[in-house]
C-alpha cells in the first residue's frame, strides 16, 4: 500500500520558481519539462502494464469474438454478433450459467459468513494465537488442482469416503457426480476449503484495525458479546467486506480448476452437471470445435456478467453496511 | 470514512494490478516457449544439431535417445514428456496456433491425429520408399492423408483381447483355462453378452466394467462410424449404424444388467479392481499395465486370446515432424530410426508399448514375453495374434473425436449416472450434435 501511496505525495509538484520575463534557459526549460512529465513517468509502469495485459487483451478478445476464428486456422470472415447469438442459444451455455451461479452462491455465501465468524474468534485473546492464525491459512497453500484431486476422491460416488461416513450415520449414499446439486456442493466444498482461511485473515486484519476504545465504550454501555459484534465489528468491517465480496465474486464466477479436475474427463460431467462458464469457454476454444470466436464471445459475456454482479454487490454491501453503521 | 474508502480503492487497485501481473506471468510460460530447435539448418551431417522429441505417458524412449546420440555424435536429442495424451494434445494445439514452440518430433495419438492433419502443410510428408511395408497396413493407413501423404511414423498399437478373472469364473461355474474361455466367449458380441448373462445368473459380480468401453470396442469395428469416407459428418439423427451399436450396448448393460456402471478412469472404476467389481474387460495391449497397477494384489486375472466381432484396435500413436522445425531432414531421420522394429522392440521391453511394425511381431523377444500377473499368460504371443486379427480400419475424420465424445456422454448418462433412459439420452446427443454446427 505504501508504494502506491508514495508517488501521490511526490507527484504534487513544488511551486515552480518564477521565470524571468526575458525567457528561460535550457536548464529551466528542462526543469519545467521534468516537473510536468516526470510524475506521469513515475506512474506510467502501472498504466503501461495495464494497457498491455489488461486493456489490450480485452479489446482483442472483443475483436476475435466478432470473427469466425479457429484455434489453428486463425482469423476467417467477419460475422458480427453471430458468435454471441450462437453461444446464447446453446443448451450448454444455459447449463454453464446455471452451474456457475449455483456453485458461486453455494460457495461464497457460507464462505464469507464463516470467515467473519472465525476471524471474530481469532480476534479474541485465545491461547497460541499465531498458531491458529497461520493454521487457517494452511489450506490456501495447497494448489487448487491438488485440492480438487483429493476431494474428487473423497466424493467418489461408490467408493468415496464421504459416502462411507454418511453411511455410518445411516444416510443413503449421495450421487456426488451424477446429480446436479450434490456435485455443486462438492465443488463448493473445495472452494471453501481453500478460500475461507484466506478471507478470515483479511477480516482479522481489518478487525484488529478497529479502535479498541469503541469496544470499551460499547461494553460500558452494557452491550454483550453478540451485540458488540453485530453493532460494532460488522459495520466497521464495511470496506473489507466490499473488497472480500468483490474478489469472491470475480473468483467465484471464474471458477475453473476445481470443476475441471472433479472427474477424470474434465468436461463437467456426462450431462454437464458441473460445467462452468470458464470450462465452457475452454471447451469451445480448445475442444472439438476449436472456435476462438465463440470462446471469446463467452469470455465477453462472462466479463459483462461479472461487471454487473460486481456493481450490484457493491451497491448492496454499501447500503447494508451504511445503515448498520450509522444507526 | 472518506479516507478508509479511498484506501480500500487503493488496495483494490493494487490487488488488481498484482492479479494482472500474475496473470501475465501465467500466460507467459504457456505462450512463448524455449524453442530449442537446432542452431544450424545446414545439410552437412557434421554440424552440431539439437533435436527435441515430445512424447506423453511412457514411450520408453529414454535409453533409445542416448543410443542415438552415441551413434550420431553431432546430434543432441532432448526428450520432453507430457503426463497425458490430453495434455500433449492441448500443448500441440496451442503451439500450432502460436506458430512456434513445437518440438522437432511430436508424438500424436491416433484419435486426435485427423483433427490436426486436416490443416495443410502443418506436418512434413514423411513417405519414404525405403520404409514401405514397415508397419501393419491399417496402421500406415491411419496416418495417410487423402492425397497420399504419410504424416506420421507408427509407434505402438493397441490390439484388443479380453481379460478376465478366472477365480470369479470358477465361482460361477465357468471354465477358467484361457483357451477354453476363448472358445466359450465365442466370436460375436451376442455370444459375449450371452455368456455374461449366464455368468451373472450365478454371481453377484458384473460382467464388464463399463458400457462406454464396450461401445469403444464395437464402434472401432465399424468402417464409417460417424463420417463418410470423404470426411462429411453423418448427422447423428440419421446415423443408424451408430444408433444400432448404441442400442446393443444399452440393451446389454442396462437391459441385461451386465455392466458394473463405471466410467473408465474414474475413481470408482479404479477402486473396483480391488473390490471384485467386474469379471471381464476389453483389454488393449496397453491396458495390461493398467490392470496390473490397479489390481495389484488381486489374483486371478488372465488373458483370453479372442475378441468379440473379430479383431479390434484401440489407440496407438505416431511420430510426426511439424513443418515449424528447423532441421526437418534430421528430425525425419530420427523419427524413422525411433520407429524401426529393432528400436520399438526395446521400447516394448522397457515400457510395454506394443509395436506396430510387421517385423517386430515375429520377433522372438516379443513372442516369448509372458506376464506373471496374468497367470503367466503369453501376452506377447496373444497380442501379436490379436494385431493380425484386426480387419477393419475405422475411418476417423476431423470430427470423429467430437462426435465420439457426444455418444460416449450419452452412454455415461444412462450407464453411469442413470439420469436419463437410453432414448432420452440419445435425443440429447442428437441435440448436442446439432449445436456443434458441423454441417
Amino acid at each position: 500500500m505504501s508504494t502506491t501511496a508514495a508517488p501521490r505525495e511526490v507527484s504534487s509538484p513544488p511551486p515552480v520558481p518564477k521565470v524571468p520575463a526575458g525567457g528561460r534557459t535550457i536548464r529551466q526549460r528542462l526543469n519545467a519539462f521534468d516537473m510536468k512529465v516526470s510524475p506521469y513517468l513515475f506512474i506510467s509502469p502501472f498504466f503501461i502494464l495495464f494497457l498491455l495485459v489488461g486493456l489490450f487483451p480485452l479489446a482483442y478478445t472483443a475483436y476475435v469474438s466478432v470473427h469466425e476464428w479457429g484455434l489453428i486456422s486463425g482469423r476467417q470472415e467477419y460475422v458480427g454478433f453471430d458468435n454471441y447469438l450462437n453461444v446464447l442459444g446453446q443448451t450448454n451455455f444455459a447449463k454453464a450459467t446455471r452451474n456457475t451461479f449455483s456453485i458461486f452462491l453455494i460457495s461464497s455465501i457460507p464462505q464469507v459468513i464463516a470467515a467473519i465468524a472465525i476471524a471474530a474468534v481469532l480476534d479474541q485473546n485465545i491461547r497460541a494465537r499465531t498458531f491458529w492464525r497461520m493454521g487457517v491459512l494452511l489450506p490456501y497453500v495447497v494448489a487448487p488442482v491438488a485440492v480438487a484431486l483429493i476431494f474428487s476422491r473423497l466424493f467418489a460416488d461408490q467408493s468415496g469416503m464421504v459416502n462411507e461416513l454418511l453411511g455410518l450415520v445411516g444416510i443413503d449414499p449421495i450421487r456426488w457426480h451424477a446429480e446436479v446439486l450434490p456435485s455443486h456442493f462438492a465443488i463448493a466444498t473445495m472452494v471453501n476449503f481453500r478460500w475461507t482461511g484466506y478471507n478470515t485473515l483479511i477480516f482479522l486484519a481489518a478487525m484488529q484495525a478497529i479502535p479498541r476504545d469503541v469496544y470499551e465504550a460499547a461494553i460500558i454501555d452494557g452491550a454483550g458479546r453478540l451485540r458488540t459484534f453485530f453493532s460494532v465489528t460488522v459495520p466497521m468491517l464495511r470496506p473489507t467486506l466490499i473488497f472480500v465480496i468483490i474478489t469472491a465474486t470475480i473468483g467465484g464466477l471464474q471458477i475453473f480448476d476445481e470443476p475441471r479436475m472433479y472427474d477424470q474427463l474434465g468436461q463437467g460431467g456426462s450431462d454437464r452437471q458441473w460445467l462452468t462458464l470458464t470450462m465452457y469457454l475452454y471447451e469451445l476454444g480448445w475442444g472439438p470445435q476449436k472456435s476462438f470466436g465463440q470462446a471469446s464471445a463467452v469470455a465477453w459475456i462472462l466479463f459483462l456478467i461479472i461487471v454487473v454482479i460486481g456493481l450490484v454487490n457493491f451497491m448492496i454491501t454499501r447500503r447494508v453496511a451504511t445503515t448498520g453503521g450509522k444507526s | 470514512m472518506r479516507t478508509t474508502r479511498s484506501r480500500v480503492m487503493t488496495v483494490t487497485a493494487g490487488m488488481a494490478s498484482l492479479a494482472l501481473f500474475v496473470a501475465a506471468c501465467g500466460s507467459n510460460d504457456g505462450g512463448d516457449s524455449s524453442s530449442a530447435a537446432g542452431e544450424g539448418g545446414g545439410e552437412s551431417s557434421d554440424e552440431a544439431v539439437t533435436l527435441t522429441v515430445a512424447t506423453f505417458n511412457e514411450f520408453g524412449y529414454e535409453d533409445l535417445v542416448t543410443e542415438y546420440m552415441e551413434l550420431n555424435p553431432n546430434i543432441t536429442v532432448e526428450l520432453r514428456k507430457a503426463a497425458t495424451s490430453n495434455e500433449a494434445r492441448d500443448n500441440l494445439n496451442t503451439r500450432l496456433a502460436a506458430g512456434s514452440g513445437l518440438a522437432d518430433v511430436e508424438a500424436i495419438e491416433v484419435d486426435w491425429l485427423p483433427e490436426l492433419t486436416q490443416y495443410e502443410g502443418v506436418f512434413v510428408d514423411l513417405s519414404d520408399p525405403e520404409l514401405e511395408g514397415r508397419w501393419l497396413d491399417w496402421k500406415e493407413a491411419q496416418a495417410t492423408t487423402e492425397d497420399g501423404q504419410l504424416v506420421g511414423y507408427g509407434t505402438d498399437i493397441g490390439p484388443e483381447a479380453v481379460c478376465y478373472r478366472s477365480d470369479l469364473f470358477e465361482a460361477a461355474g465357468l471354465p477358467t483355462d484361457r483357451d477354453e474361455v476363448a472358445e466359450l466367449l465365442g466370436s460375436t458380441w451376442d455370444d459375449y453378452f450371452a455368456v455374461g448373462e449366464e455368468f451373472i445368473a450365478s454371481s453377484d459380480v458384473a460382467w464388464f466394467d463399463s458400457a462406454g468401453a464396450i461401445y469403444q470396442g464395437m464402434i472401432n469395428q465399424v468402417d464409417n462410424a460417424y463420417e463418410e469416407t470423404d470426411g462429411t459428418p453423418i448427422p447423428l439423427a440419421e446415423n443408424t449404424v451408430a444408433r444400432g451399436v448404441y442400442d446393443d450396448v444399452m440393451a446389454a448393460s442396462v437391459g441385461q444388467g451386465l455392466s458394473a456402471n463405471l466410467a473408465q478412469w474414474s475413481e470408482d472404476w479404479t477402486n473396483a479392481f480391488q473390490t471384485d467389481g467386474f469379471a471381464t474387460m476389453l483389454c488393449p495391449a496397453w491396458m495390461l499395465g493398467v490392470i496390473e497397477g490397479n489390481a495389484a494384489g488381486v489374483e486371478g486375472w488372465d488373458i483370453a486370446d479372442t475378441f468379440p466381432g473379430g479383431g479390434g484396435n484401440w489407440g496407438g500413436s505416431f511420430l510426426t515432424v511439424p513443418t515449424q522445425g528447423e532441421n526437418l531432414e534430421e528430425s525425419q531421420k530420427l523419427a524413422a530410426w525411433l520407429t524401426a522394429p529393432e528400436q520399438q522392440i526395446k521400447a516394448f521391453v522397457a515400457k510395454g508399448t506394443f509395436p506396430s511394425q510387421v517385423e517386430a511381431l515375429d520377433d522372438p523377444e516379443l513372442l516369448e514375453l509372458t506376464r506373471e500377473f496374468f497367470n503367466d499368460a503369453p501376452a506377447g504371443q496373444i497380442m501379436a495374434t490379436r494385431a493380425e486379427a484386426v480387419e477393419v480400419v475405422p475411418f476417423k475424420g476431423p470430427n470423429y473425436f467430437a462426435i465420439q465424445q457426444l455418444v460416449s456422454d450419452a452412454i455415461n448418462r444412462v450407464d453411469v449416472d442413470g439420469t436419463d433412459d437410453a432414448d432420452d439420452s440419445w435425443a440429447k446427443a442428437e441435440n448436442a450434435f446439432d449445436e456443434l454446427g458441423l454441417s
